[in-house]
């Protein structure tokens, strides 16, 4: 069973192009880091995987079948300074908007959707702070919610946009157990990342990205220097001064 | 008795504004709203222009339309590259302008006059009755019921769905909200708020009505729903207060009552507990007072 699959995809904002003739294959179970430089299209990439793009030609299959919001298959997270985190609500609540696939238009929440929101926040270590309201919340906090609400979703493909970006190194630590954990529970993970220090510890899948795929498959076999430069379309300058016989693995 | 309708009709133009304005506030469109009170205008000629009648029911569906018409239209600059702000006034005044001919062409000696929209008079409004189903109330009074219980109606059902698609609506996209259908049907219920307020305080003083209270309560709220409560709170008392000082000064009672609208807004920004003006400066004070010793 493929997680992912897309033929052909390509995005053009106006006139300039942003991903080309992107083709991705991709089994059940991985946790799939998504690299490449800024401007290479990640964000776009997961944008258009989730249909949010009207100006996109291909095709992209979830779980072998085209994407339907209703499905409730697909978990997201933004990128965390997408919202206004002065916005007047608590932890709880942006966790319960997890939810709202589930319980569907009109309907209000139950109370088994506030007590599967509330677990999602204990999942994240954050059920002390279900009551403050989220402007109070510390970056690697914020992110922690946004993380509990893709949980509450209780999909099987999930995506995330840049979740490390602006957190502590336990929201970090944190995080990665919880991504770790999903794949555990056979569970799809995408995440745009862009620490290549730490990309081969935490995947164990690799995208390689710069507006096309120029490498995609298990990190021991696509984390190496000779991608990565292509990537980077030969810009990685630290790699060449520390220059060793070893790959990034 | 003129007294007691002029006082529930202030009130209601409170209400119905403060409920609707919250999320003006929250989705950072409160110029929208400025677009929308003057674009109606237009809507409520062109209604007249075809249905040669001044009838209320009329003056709301042409108001609607106008206001679907304003959102689409600065949508649409906005997505051929133009700023928000910017296409606003392109779009705002283009069709107020369109309105203001259509008026002194078409509808010269009709009671339609442009100060009457603009400014409103409220102390009017008990002689322009309705009679539905054995009531007579004042056609304002009734207008403003019919378009608060919409509101209330439409919040009560969509409220997580408003909520969601103004907090994150690249998330509430990814869900399958429908945010377009959202958005357009909200803006459609600001037009008709925007109407329904109209007679009483006119199209200048809306504005106020549909963007102080709410920005008020935003200062002081830690959720949508309280929120909406003090914003309906602050649009009364503003609407109250606002008649009596009115009285007593023999002034305008529509601008008397958007004058208060802005004095409770200071009040509440100087005052506000934790972080208003006045506690902010206290507690640097308190600050400079304490003594840091750094022990060696």
């Amino acid at each position: 069973m493929d997680a992912l699959q897309v033929k052909n995809l390509s995005v053009a904002y106006e006139e300039k192009v942003v991903l080309q003739n992107v083709n991705l294959t991709i089994p059940v179970g991985h946790l799939t880091g998504i690299i490449g430089p800024n401007g290479a299209g990640k964000s776009t990439l997961i944008k258009a995987i989730l249909n949010q793009l009207p100006n996109k030609t291909g095709a992209v299959h979830i779980l072998e079948r085209p994407l339907n919001a209703k499905d409730h298959t697909v978990g997201y997270v933004p990128q965390r300074n997408a919202v206004d985190w002065d916005f007047p609500t608590n932890a709880l609540d942006v966790v319960l908007m997890g939810r709202y696939g589930h319980i569907g238009m009109i309907k209000k929440p139950s109370a088994k959707d506030k007590q599967i929101a509330m677990d999602c926040l204990k999942d994240v270590g954050m059920e002390a702070f279900a009551d403050r309201s989220i402007g109070q919340l510390s970056g690697g906090q914020q992110q922690r919610v946004f993380l509990a609400r893709a949980l509450a979703q209780e999909a099987e493909v999930y995506f995330m946009d840049e979740p490390f970006v602006g957190v502590d190194a336990a929201t970090e630590r944190t995080i990665i157990a919880i991504l770790k954990d999903l794949k555990a529970k056979g569970k799809s993970v995408f995440v745009v990342h862009h620490d290549l220090q730490t990309a081969a510890d935490y995947f164990d899948w690799i995208i390689l990205l710069n507006q096309t795929i120029t490498a995609s498959g298990p990190t021991e076999q696509t984390f190496t220097e000779d991608n990565l430069q292509e990537a980077y379309g030969g810009k990685l300058f630290f790699m060449d001064q520390t220059k060793s016989n070893k790959t990034f693995n | 008795m003129n007294e007691f309708w002029v006082l529930l009709t202030g009130s209601l133009v409170g209400i119905t504004c403060g409920l609707t304005g919250v999320f003006l506030i929250l989705r950072k469109t409160a110029m929208i709203a400025d677009a929308i009170s003057h674009t109606v205008l237009f809507g409520i000629v062109v209604a007249f222009m075809i249905t040669q009648s001044l009838s209320g029911f009329w003056m709301l569906v042409g108001a609607a339309i106008a206001g679907l018409l304003t959102t689409f239209l600065v949508q649409l600059l906005q997505s051929g590259g133009l700023q928000e702000d910017a296409a606003i006034g392109v779009v705002f005044t283009s069709l107020f302008a369109l309105g203001v001919l259509f008026i002194t062409l078409f509808a010269g000696n009709v009671h339609l006059d442009v100060e009457h929209v603009l400014m409103g008079e409220i102390a009017f409004v008990p002689w322009d009755t309705w009679d539905i189903l054995g009531f007579s109330m004042p056609k304002a009074v009734w207008m403003l019921l019919i378009v608060l219980l919409f509101n209330i109606l439409f919040l009560f059902f969509f409220y997580k769905e408003m909520k969601l698609t103004t907090f994150d609506p690249v998330f509430a996209l990814s869900i399958g909200l429908p945010i377009v259908a959202m958005h357009y049907s909200y803006m459609t219920l600001v037009s008709l708020t925007t109407v329904a307020a109209f007679d009483s305080v006119g199209a200048v003083l809306v504005v106020a009505m549909l963007i102080g209270p709410a920005a008020t309560a935003y200062l002081m709220s830690k959720s949508v729903l309280r929120m909406m409560i003090w914003s309906m709170f602050f649009g009364i008392t503003a609407a109250i207060t606002g008649y009596y000082l009115a009285k007593l000064w023999n002034t305008s009672i529509a601008g008397m009552m958007a004058a208060m609208i802005g004095v409770i807004f200071m009040l509440v920004f100087v005052f506000k507990p934790h972080d208003g003006w006045i506690w902010k400066m206290f507690k640097r004070i308190k600050l400079k007072d304490t003594k840091v010793h750094v022990e060696s």
